[in-house]
C-alpha cells in the first residue's frame, strides 16, 4: 500500500508543533486509507463489469456487509480496552434462533429482536464478569464461552431448522427491503454506529475505553473503574451479536445449529484491518465498520471480475498481514519522528 | 512522634499506626506520619524500606492491614485511586503513568473532564485549560499531542498539571527528579515552592539527599518497613539522614576491598548504536570494578547489552581478553567469558516457573550434557554448588523461583552467570529493590569477586552503591560517556554533575 500524503490546502491558523501535525495525520489517514482501498477497488470492479454497481448490486453490497459492520463494532469496542471477545459467532447463532423459534410461534417481531439482543446481553455479561473478575486472558476465557455457548445451542436446537417459511412474512420482507438501494438493516447498523462513534468520542465511559486498553495500570491509579467498563464493553458487544442474531435471521430466514459459525475470525479480521490496534487503545469503530465493508465486499467483488470464490480466503488473510505491516510501520515511523523532533527541541 | 515546637495548623492528612504486609513480606510496620498545609516533608529510606507502599497507602492503592488514615483529622477509607483523588490527594509516582495513546488534555483531565451538556466531554475547554496550566508552568507542549514520546521530563510535566488541574492540597512526589537535568528541576522546586506558598501540603522522595535539603523542613524516615524519626531538617547533616536511613555504617554495607587492577579484560572502542548511545568507549581491568552511573535512559543498560550482543551496535568494536567480540552474538560473548546479570531479573534475569535448579543450571547447557542428553545430576551438583556459595536462602533446590525473595531470586541470577565461571561480569542495577542485608551480601561478593581477578562492570542508579564500591566511575548522559572519575574523586556532586549534563 502505497501512502502519499494528500496536497492540503494550508490553513490559515497558528501553525501546530511538527510532530503532532504527523501524528495526527497518520492516524486520520489509517480511516481514509481504508476508505480508499475500498473505493480502488470498487472503481476496479465497476470498469471490469459495468452491473456490478446496479441497484441491486449496491444493495447487495451493503446487505452483505450490514451484519458485520455491527458485530465489528462491538467487537472493537472489546478490542480497544485490549481484550477480545471470541463468542460473538456463537452467541450470533443461538440469539438468531431464540428469536426464530418465537416468531416461529406466532410473536411480536419487535419483541422477537428484543429477545435476541436480550440473550446477547446475557452472554456478554457472562463474558465481562469473568474476564473482568477472573483476571484471565480474554482470548482463553472467550474461546471457552465460544464452545460453551455452541455447544447450549446444540444442544437445544439438535437437528431443527428454522426456515423463512416459518416466520411472519414482513419480518422477512423487512430484511430484504429497503429505500431504493439502501436495505433498512443497513440504516439500523449505521444508526448504531454513529451513535457508538459519537459515545466513544464525546463521553467519559467511551475515553475511558481507551484510557484503559493503552495503559491499564494507569487507568487504575487515576480511578477509572476498569471491571466495570470492561464489563460494559463485553455486554454492548454481546447486545450487538445479539441484534446482529436478529439480522441474520430477518435476511436469511434460515437458522440452525451451526449458524455464525466460525464468524469470529472474520470479525476480528475485520477490526483489525479496521485499524482497531490489537493492543487497545487506539483505533475508531468507524475504521471497524469500514474493515468489515471492505472484507465482505471482496466476497462480491472476486466473483464480478471473473475470479474464482475460492480466493476470497485468501485475499482476507493478506489483507489482514498488510493492515497489521502497515501499522507496525506506520507506529516506528511515529516513534521515529517524534523522537527525533524531542530531540530538536530539547 | 510529637511535635512539640509545632503550634501551626493541624495536619491536612496523617497516618497513624499504619501496618501493611504482602503475603510474608512486612512492608510497613506501624508507620505514622503527618503532612501539614505549606510544608514540604521528605520521606526518606533505601529501596524497599517501604516508601512505595506508604505512598500507595496515603494514595487509595493499597488498604492498610492496620491503623488509620486522618483526613484533616477526620478517620477516612479510601477505597480506590479515584477516593485519594477527590479527597485532594495527587500522586506522582516514579514512572509516569500516562495513556500514551491520548492527548496530553485527555490525559490530565481523565475521569474529570469538563462537561458540556448531557454528561459530553467539553473538548475545548479541556483544550483550553490545557492550553493554560502549560503555560503556567512555563512549557510549550500541545495540549493535542499524544503522550507517546514524550521525554520523561516532558510526561512528568503532565503529571505535575493533572496535579495542579483539580487543585491538590496533598502533593505526593515519588522521585520526580530522577531523570530530570538541572534546570528541570529548578522549574519544577519553582512549582513545588509555588504550590506549597498556596497551602499545599507536600511529600517529597528523592535519593538526591541535597534535593531533600533544599526544599523540605521535615523528614520522615522509614528503615525496613519500619518508622525511624519524623524530625525538622534544620541542623541535620546529610550524614545524619543517611545514619537513620541506612542504621549502619556505610563502611558495612559497602565493604569494598582494595585491589591493584591487572590487564584490561574488556576493552569498549567507540561503540555506537544509532540514536540510542554514541561513540562509548572504555576499558574494565582484571580485578576492578567499574561503576557505570547516569540518569535514567541515558543510556547505560543499552550499552551493556550491546557489548553483550543481545543487540546490535552499528559501529565500534568489543574485545574481551585481547578477543573481538561478534557483533549481536550472546554466545560468543558467553564464550568468551562474559556475563551479564540483567536490570530486570523477574522478566530478564529467571524463568520464573522455573526451580532454582534448573535457573542455575540455564548457563550451563552446553556442560552438563552426557551422550547428548541433559546430566541431571551434574546440573544439580553444579547448582547446589553454587547456591550454597551464595547462601541463597530456599526450602528445597527444586522449589520454583517465585518463592523466593527479591534478595534471593537475585543471587539465584548471579549464580546462574558465576557458574560460568566468567573473566569479565556485568551487574546491572544488583541491588535494585532487595533489602539491606542482602544488598550488603551482593556487594561483599562482587567485591571478593573483583579481589579473584574478575573484571566488573557495575551500572547502578543507587549512587552511594556507585560510592561505595567502584574503583572507578564512568558517567553516561544522553547516551554519551560525559565523564570518568577515580574513586578518590567521585562524590555525589561530581557524578550527579556529569549525569545531568553539567560540565563535571
Amino acid at each position: 500500500m502505497t501512502v502519499t500524503a494528500p496536497d492540503e490546502a494550508p490553513v490559515a491558523e497558528v501553525p501546530k508543533a511538527g510532530a503532532t501535525r504527523l501524528v495526527d495525520r497518520v492516524f486520520k489517514m489509517r480511516e481514509l486509507a481504508i476508505l480508499a482501498v475500498f473505493l480502488v477497488m470498487i472503481a476496479v470492479t465497476q470498469a471490469g463489469n459495468s452491473a456490478f454497481l446496479s441497484e441491486q448490486g449496491v444493495k447487495d453490497l451493503l446487505l452483505n456487509a450490514t451484519i458485520l459492520v455491527l458485530v465489528a463494532t462491538g467487537q472493537a469496542l472489546v478490542v480497544i480496552t485490549r481484550n477480545v471477545d471470541l463468542s460473538v459467532g456463537s452467541t450470533l447463532g443461538i440469539s438468531a434462533f431464540a428469536a426464530g423459534t418465537y416468531l416461529q410461534g406466532g410473536g411480536n417481531p419487535v419483541v422477537a429482536v428484543a429477545l435476541a439482543v436480550l440473550v446477547g446481553i446475557g452472554f456478554g455479561l457472562l463474558n465481562g464478569l469473568l474476564v473482568s473478575l477472573g483476571q484471565v486472558p480474554a482470548l482463553v476465557v472467550t474461546l471457552g464461552t465460544l464452545y460453551i455457548i455452541r455447544g447450549v445451542d446444540s444442544v437445544w436446537v439438535g437437528s431443527r431448522q428454522i426456515t423463512a417459511a416459518d416466520l411472519p412474512g414482513g419480518f422477512v420482507d423487512f430484511g430484504s427491503g429497503g429505500l431504493s438501494a439502501v436495505p433498512y438493516l443497513a440504516l439500523i447498523a449505521l444508526a448504531v454506529l454513529v451513535a457508538t462513534a459519537y459515545y466513544l468520542r464525546h463521553f467519559g465511559g467511551g475515553r475511558e475505553l481507551y484510557a484503559l486498553g493503552s495503559n491499564p495500570e494507569a487507568a487504575r491509579l487515576a480511578g477509572i473503574p476498569v471491571r466495570k467498563r470492561i464489563l460494559a464493553a463485553y455486554t454492548f458487544c454481546g447486545a450487538l451479536a445479539g441484534l446482529a442474531g436478529a439480522m441474520y435471521l430477518a435476511r436469511f430466514g434460515n437458522v440452525d445449529s451451526g449458524t455464525g459459525s466460525g464468524y469470529e475470525l472474520t470479525v476480528v479480521s475485520a477490526v483489525v484491518v479496521g485499524g482497531v490496534v490489537f493492543t487497545g487503545g487506539s483505533g475508531s469503530v468507524y475504521g471497524a465498520a469500514l474493515g468489515a465493508l471492505l472484507l465482505t465486499s471482496i466476497n462480491s467483488v472476486l466473483p464480478a471480475l471473473g475470479v474464482s470464490s475460492v480466493w476470497v480466503l485468501a485475499v482476507n488473510g493478506i489483507l489482514l498481514v498488510l493492515a497489521i505491516a502497515v501499522d507496525r510501520i506506520v507506529a516506528l515511523r511515529v516513534a521515529t519522528a517524534l523522537k527525533k523532533r524531542n530531540a530538536r527541541h530539547a | 512522634m510529637t511535635h512539640p515546637s509545632d503550634t501551626g495548623p493541624a495536619p491536612v492528612l496523617a497516618l497513624k499506626g499504619i501496618s501493611k504486609s504482602f503475603g510474608a513480606v512486612r512492608a510497613l510496620r506501624d508507620v505514622s506520619l503527618e503532612l501539614f498545609p505549606g510544608e514540604v516533608h521528605a520521606l526518606a529510606g533505601e529501596n524497599g524500606a517501604g516508601k512505595s507502599t506508604l505512598i500507595k497507602t496515603l494514595a487509595g492503592v493499597h488498604r492498610p492491614d492496620a491503623g488509620q488514615v486522618l483526613l484533616d483529622g477526620e478517620p477516612v477509607v479510601f477505597h480506590g485511586p479515584g477516593d485519594a483523588r477527590d479527597a485532594g490527594i495527587a500522586v506522582i509516582y516514579q514512572e509516569p503513568t500516562l495513556f500514551p495513546d491520548l492527548s496530553i488534555a485527555e490525559n490530565i483531565f481523565m475521569g474529570r473532564r469538563p462537561r458540556r451538556a448531557l454528561r459530553r466531554i467539553d473538548h475545548k475547554a479541556t483544550h483550553d485549560a490545557t492550553a493554560a496550566l502549560m503555560r503556567r508552568l512555563g512549557v510549550e507542549l500541545d495540549p493535542d499531542r499524544p503522550a507517546r514520546g514524550l521525554s520523561i521530563a516532558d510526561q512528568q510535566i503532565v503529571e505535575i498539571a493533572k496535579a495542579l488541574s483539580f487543585d491538590a492540597r496533598v502533593l505526593i512526589m515519588d522521585e520526580p527528579t530522577a531523570a530530570l537535568t538541572n534546570s528541570e528541576v529548578a522549574r519544577l522546586f519553582g512549582v513545588v515552592r509555588a504550590l506549597r506558598d498556596q497551602g499545599a501540603a507536600v511529600l517529597f522522595i528523592s535519593h538526591r539527599l541535597e534535593e531533600i535539603f533544599e526544599i523540605c523542613r521535615r523528614v520522615t524516615t522509614l528503615r525496613d518497613g519500619a518508622w525511624i524519626a519524623s524530625e525538622p531538617l534544620d541542623g541535620m547533616t546529610e550524614d545524619d539522614l543517611v545514619r537513620r536511613m541506612v542504621g549502619r555504617d556505610l563502611a558495612e554495607l559497602y565493604p569494598k576491598q582494595d585491589v591493584t587492577p591487572g590487564e584490561v579484560a574488556l576493552s569498549v572502542r567507540r561503540l555506537t548504536r544509532e540514536g540510542v548511545f554514541t561513540d562509548v568507549s572504555f576499558d574494565v581491568r582484571r580485578g576492578e570494578i567499574v561503576g557505570l552511573a547516569g540518569l535514567v535512559g541515558a543510556g547505560r543498560t543499552e550499552v551493556a547489552r550491546a557489548v553483550f550482543g543481545v543487540d546490535r551496535w552499528d559501529a565500534g568494536e568489543v574485545e574481551v581478553d585481547g578477543r573481538k567480540l561478534t557483533n549481536g552474538a550472546p554466545s560468543t560473548a558467553m564464550a568468551a567469558g562474559l556475563a551479564l546479570v540483567p536490570e530486570d531479573r523477574r522478566a530478564q534475569g529467571l524463568v520464573m516457573d522455573m526451580s532454582i535448579e534448573r535457573n542455575i543450571g540455564l548457563t550451563g547447557l552446553g556442560t552438563t550434557v552426557k551422550a547428548g542428553l541433559m546430566d541431571r545430576g551434574a546440573e544439580r551438583s553444579r547448582s547446589l554448588d553454587w547456591a550454597v556459595k551464595l547462601r541463597v536462602k530456599y526450602a528445597r533446590i527444586a522449589d520454583t523461583v517465585n518463592t523466593l525473595s527479591g534478595g534471593n531470586q537475585q543471587k539465584v541470577v548471579l549464580a546462574k552467570w558465576l557458574a560460568t565461571g566468567p573473566k569479565v561480569l556485568i551487574v546491572d542495577e544488583p541491588t535494585r529493590g532487595i533489602d539491606v542485608g542482602t544488598k550488603a551480601e551482593v556487594h561483599r561478593l562482587l567485591s571478593q569477586l573483583a579481589a579473584d581477578g574478575v573484571a566488573v562492570l557495575m551500572i547502578s542508579s543507587d549512587l552511594p552503591e556507585i560510592l561505595g564500591m567502584a574503583d572507578r566511575v564512568l558517567v553516561m548522559h544522553e547516551g554519551r560517556l560525559t565523564a570518568e572519575i577515580p574513586r578518590t574523586d567521585a562524590t555525589e556532586e561530581t557524578v550527579m554533575a556529569a549525569a545531568t549534563g553539567r560540565v563535571a
